[in-house]
């Protein structure tokens, strides 16, 4: 299996462990084996630590260390905020971030929505059913 | 980032005394986990060079100095003068870093494992800025490149914060990417 996602200058991570978890970055330079120079649009560019990023698919089209401006104007070209929560793994963290956020008024209808989701599909299963034996 | 050593710029000079009215002053650069560390090497390194001590000088300035780019990567060569088991030797290391502060603190921990030197028997004679063309180290060479790109070959998820850390785990971790 060759790898696909590679770090390089303008790959995508989230980072997964920090004070700054959750955020998507992007490499904007590789300080050494372990660490990169990291940048995001509401961060003052610092380093991290491999270790606290999972790289994504997305890649962005920059030089090594652009300034402030040119990385905010290819992200907007890239469309880098779209395409994340339009992903599989994007819509997964939103839908767990909502979860996480419901209080008991919202838990109540949540439990209404599934036992009526639960019925009908019963109900189409019985239709069936009874199709299959008559 | 924290850094464990912090560099000071520390001015002092020898008391004026009825033959010197105006002693000479004399600055240096330190790495002092702290200011009172700072003064006391200031003394240590003056008395070598020159006739004063502490109980017959005085301590004019002392300020941190901090970096004016963090936020560029550059190239430190640090030339340093160690002592071993066996005698008193020189070197010269280079590093990555965005800071002459990280860069002195990679130095001393690198010290420490690859040759058992401990922090207070190392004395750091020049640190400089080194264009990428001048570096001398292929550990550091191997990273001026425009277009790096390389894959994380290990990698092993971590949980998010060391509260949800847990000895046992049910099944084998998935180290692919």
């Amino acid at each position: 299996m060759p790898f696909k996602r590679y770090v390089e200058v303008g790959r995508v991570a989230l980072v997964n462990y920090g004070k700054d978890y959750g955020k998507l970055v992007v490499i904007v330079d590789v300080i050494d084996q372990n660490r990169a120079l990291v940048d995001s649009p509401d961060m003052v560019r610092g380093q991290m630590n491999f270790k606290r990023l999972t790289l994504t698919d997305i890649k962005i089209d920059i030089k090594r260390v652009p300034n402030k401006k040119t990385l905010v104007a290819a992200m907007e070209a890239a469309d880098v905020k779209n395409k994340w929560e339009k992903s599989s793994w994007g819509r997964k963290l939103i839908v767990q971030k909502k979860r996480a956020s419901l209080n008991d008024f919202d838990r109540f209808k949540i439990m209404l929505a599934k036992i009526k989701k639960a019925g009908v599909v019963r109900q189409e299963l019985a239709k069936l059913k009874k199709e299959t034996t008559a | 980032m924290s850094y464990k050593f912090h560099q000071f710029q520390v001015v002092g000079r020898g008391l004026p005394t009825e033959t010197d009215e105006h002693p000479k002053i004399y600055r240096m650069k330190l790495w002092a986990t702290n200011e009172v560390r700072a003064k006391s090497k200031f003394w240590y390194f003056l008395r070598k060079l020159k006739r004063v001590k502490k109980s017959n000088g005085q301590m004019l300035a002392i300020n941190e100095i901090f970096e004016k780019n963090p936020t560029t990567i550059k190239n430190y060569g640090i030339w340093l003068r160690y002592q071993s088991r066996t005698g008193y030797h020189n070197m010269y290391k280079e590093y990555r870093d965005t800071t002459l502060n990280g860069g002195i603190e990679q130095m001393y921990t690198e010290m420490a494992s690859r040759h058992r030197v401990r922090h207070h028997c190392i004395q750091v004679i020049k640190t400089a800025t080194i264009p990428a063309k001048l570096c001398k180290r292929e550990s550091t060479k191997q990273f001026h490149n425009s277009k790096i790109k390389f894959p994380l070959v290990f990698k092993k998820v971590r949980p998010p914060t060391r509260k949800l850390k847990t000895t046992y785990k049910a099944s084998r971790p998935n180290l692919f990417v």
